[in-house]
């Protein structure tokens, strides 16, 4: 085991599967060896691939993706990178409406692997158009998978799973998680879509969460022992496909249920969860389901506004307290 | 009209070929119309589902175009895009099957008319977003050189597409990575019911070429002679690794934009002079002005086709519908 951040743990899985398959490459803006990427995930694989297989683009969302899924369904096996996860709304055409559809549309013809890199969350006062969480929109896509690691060592084995899957995965991160350490194993390894993971075992409570929420919901687990409440946390790992087994296991086990992300509110993956959760397991809930998400406004810049607008630990403490 | 190079990059026409070419462009531009007249048949008989735009009128284009292509290139395809894939050698029986909606279809009567597409013939994908496929053939071509291939793009769009973002996105991406594709604008001046001169400020799209770097002509898009001749250059442009190339065809749909549209939005003269230049008509006398056919010959070739078409509807008609349960496969592929 090695220590590592998130961020290298994902280059790291990134940098292995480009290293056994020579259709793996990446393109996007920024991730060459200029700048390495905004967030400096790509950072030095310019300079090991060379530039063909780590390849800057111009500022054309729209284009990065659609390029991607062409090279895709030709035999290669793309990583597309957009900046922020708020600009795939300028290639939405190419995600929703091609890469999701084209295997139906085509009656299973053809086939999409192709990646699509992009990452989430505020918490840095960089506003509106760089801090939202919307991956409710593609979960609402049918024809596409969705990953969202939390930890370092999930970012690197669920990273190398996306890249050898034969459909359309959108891979998200976030801003907050990348310095995040954790102990990686040394040898190769994937992780299987759709197993959530019990980050947190508990008895009273089960706390559904995604990234830097299910980070603070931990804090609060922990914090919440003291009290006498036992936390249970469960990390989907992915969304599609999403582990209802695990979830519905611990619901029937502690009977009550507090959903967190940063979304805003409605309409959020946590709407999702809790009608799946009323529909399969009412009979063992003992409270309503609890949602904390962000308010239904866009994402302030100051950073008063900020704080308020991201659900914090004292939020979720309440949330679970409520219900318990 | 005569074709008009926009640059030196463009060779004169010598609006010549071999005899076997035009037998091929004449067959290929007759087969197209004769499949569009089995379909616009069909259509009146209530056996096609939803909508249609019809590629009668057009023919000329996908001929020329995809007689100049091998069977290991590729071409984008849109939502008027019949012509396209019968051109590229697409079946008829499970392109027709798949128009009816049967599980025999190309698609198992998932895409329809907007989406027929056969993959196995190169056939990348025909959308019903227009100018959505532009991006998709960036990255086909990508792949193409990436994987060390002589395999060239074609990436038909129309008129409308040219004035979507990713015209000048995808313009541009191939341009700077220097990629094997083709655009092939079908001009046939209108965008549904809007006629060109309100959408676009020059005479011709192609002269938007120049400003990505890439060699742009206009032809007689009725003409799939001088069609040809533009994609061989541009094909073996493409093919010495020498980039990009655009082919403006001026072209008119015989009918309306889709399946009740009567097209009445259209001065009558300018559909005169236009349904005067018809494509089948116009290679059938070149080819037998340059000895590669008799009126005779080009009459069984008609012939014949008319019965591979009639055996496909019947094959088609006599498929069955797909079980209703269906429609909840091929959402995803399966992982190995």
């Amino acid at each position: 085991m090695t220590e590592m951040t998130y961020r290298e743990a994902l280059k790291a899985g990134i940098r292995e599967e480009m290293l056994h398959d020579e259709r793996v490459f990446l393109l996007g803006e920024d991730i060459g060896r200029n700048w390495g990427g905004a967030f400096k995930v790509t950072k030095g694989l310019a300079e090991e691939f060379g530039d063909e297989r780590v390849r800057d683009t111009p500022i054309s969302e729209n284009t990065i993706v659609g390029a991607a899924i062409g090279a895709a369904i030709t035999g290669l096996r793309p990583i597309a990178e957009i900046m922020f996860g708020d600009l795939i709304s300028l290639a939405m055409d190419q995600v929703c409406n091609q890469a999701a559809k084209m295997r139906f549309m085509f009656g299973g013809q053809t086939s999409v692997p192709v990646v699509v890199r992009s990452v989430f969350g505020g918490g840095k006062n960089i506003a509106s158009h760089h801090s939202q969480s919307l991956e409710a929109w593609f979960m609402h896509t049918p024809g596409l998978k969705i990953a969202v690691p939390a930890f370092a060592s999930d970012a690197k084995g669920l990273i190398k799973t996306a890249i050898r899957d034969p459909n359309p995965v959108m891979f998200f991160e976030h801003k907050l998680v990348y310095d995040k350490k954790e102990e990686v194993p040394d040898e190769e390894y994937t992780i299987p879509f759709g197993e959530a993971k019990i980050r947190k075992e508990g008895a009273d409570v089960t706390v559904w969460g995604t990234w830097f929420m299910l980070h603070k919901a931990l804090d609060v687990a922990e914090e919440l022992t003291k009290e006498g409440i036992s936390v249970e946390v469960i990390d989907p790992r992915t969304l599609v496909p999403l582990d209802k087994k695990t979830l519905l296991e611990s619901v029937k086990k502690t009977g009550r249920l507090v959903l967190v992300t940063e979304e805003t509110k409605t309409g959020a993956t946590t709407a999702e969860i809790a009608a799946i959760v009323q529909e399969e397991a009412f009979d063992w809930l003992d409270a309503p389901i609890k949602r904390v998400n962000a308010p239904d406004t866009p994402v302030p810049f100051s950073p008063p506004l900020e704080d308020y607008f991201i659900p914090n630990h004292k939020r979720i403490a309440e949330a679970i307290r409520e219900i318990v | 009209m005569r074709l008009r190079s926009l640059n030196q990059e463009w060779k004169m026409w010598t609006m010549s070929a071999k005899k076997k070419t035009l037998v091929d462009l004449y067959t290929q531009t007759i087969k197209i119309r004769k499949f569009e007249e089995k379909v616009w048949e069909l259509f009146g008989q209530n056996l096609v589902p939803g909508t249609l735009h019809l590629y009668l009128g057009q023919e000329a284009v996908a001929a020329g175009v995809t007689a100049a292509l091998k069977k290991t290139d590729w071409i984008q395809s849109t939502h008027r895009g019949h012509g396209h894939v019968i051109g590229k050698g697409a079946d008829m029986n499970s392109a027709l099957a798949e128009l009816l909606g049967k599980k025999t279809g190309s698609c198992k009567g998932k895409g329809g008319s907007m989406h027929i597409t056969q993959f196995d013939v190169g056939v990348l994908g025909a959308t019903g977003v227009v100018a959505s496929g532009l991006p998709i053939a960036v990255g086909a071509a990508l792949s193409a050189k990436m994987r060390g291939t002589d395999e060239v793009v074609v990436c038909f769009f129309g008129d409308g597409a040219s004035n979507n973002g990713t015209f000048g996105e995808s313009l541009n991406m191939a341009a700077i990575w220097n990629l094997p594709v083709i655009w092939v604008i079908e001009n046939n001046l209108y965008a549904m019911g809007t006629p060109i001169q309100l959408t676009c400020p020059s005479q011709n799209i192609a002269d938007r070429g120049a400003g990505y770097c890439t060699p742009s002509v206009v032809v007689d898009g009725n003409n799939a002679l001088e069609v040809y001749e533009a994609s061989v250059e541009a094909v073996k442009r493409a093919r010495e690794g020498k980039g990009p190339s655009l082919i403006e065809c001026k072209t008119y749909r015989m009918r309306g934009h889709s399946r009740f549209d009567q097209a009445k939005y259209r001065p009558k003269e300018e559909a005169e002079h236009w349904l005067n230049k018809d494509a089948v008509e116009i290679i059938k006398k070149i080819a037998i002005e340059q000895g590669a056919l008799t009126e005779k010959e080009a009459e069984n070739i008609a012939k014949n086709l008319q019965k591979d078409v009639d055996k496909a509807a019947e094959f088609a008609i006599k498929s069955e519908l797909p079980e209703p349960e269906d429609a909840l496969d091929d959402v995803f592929a399966e992982v190995a």
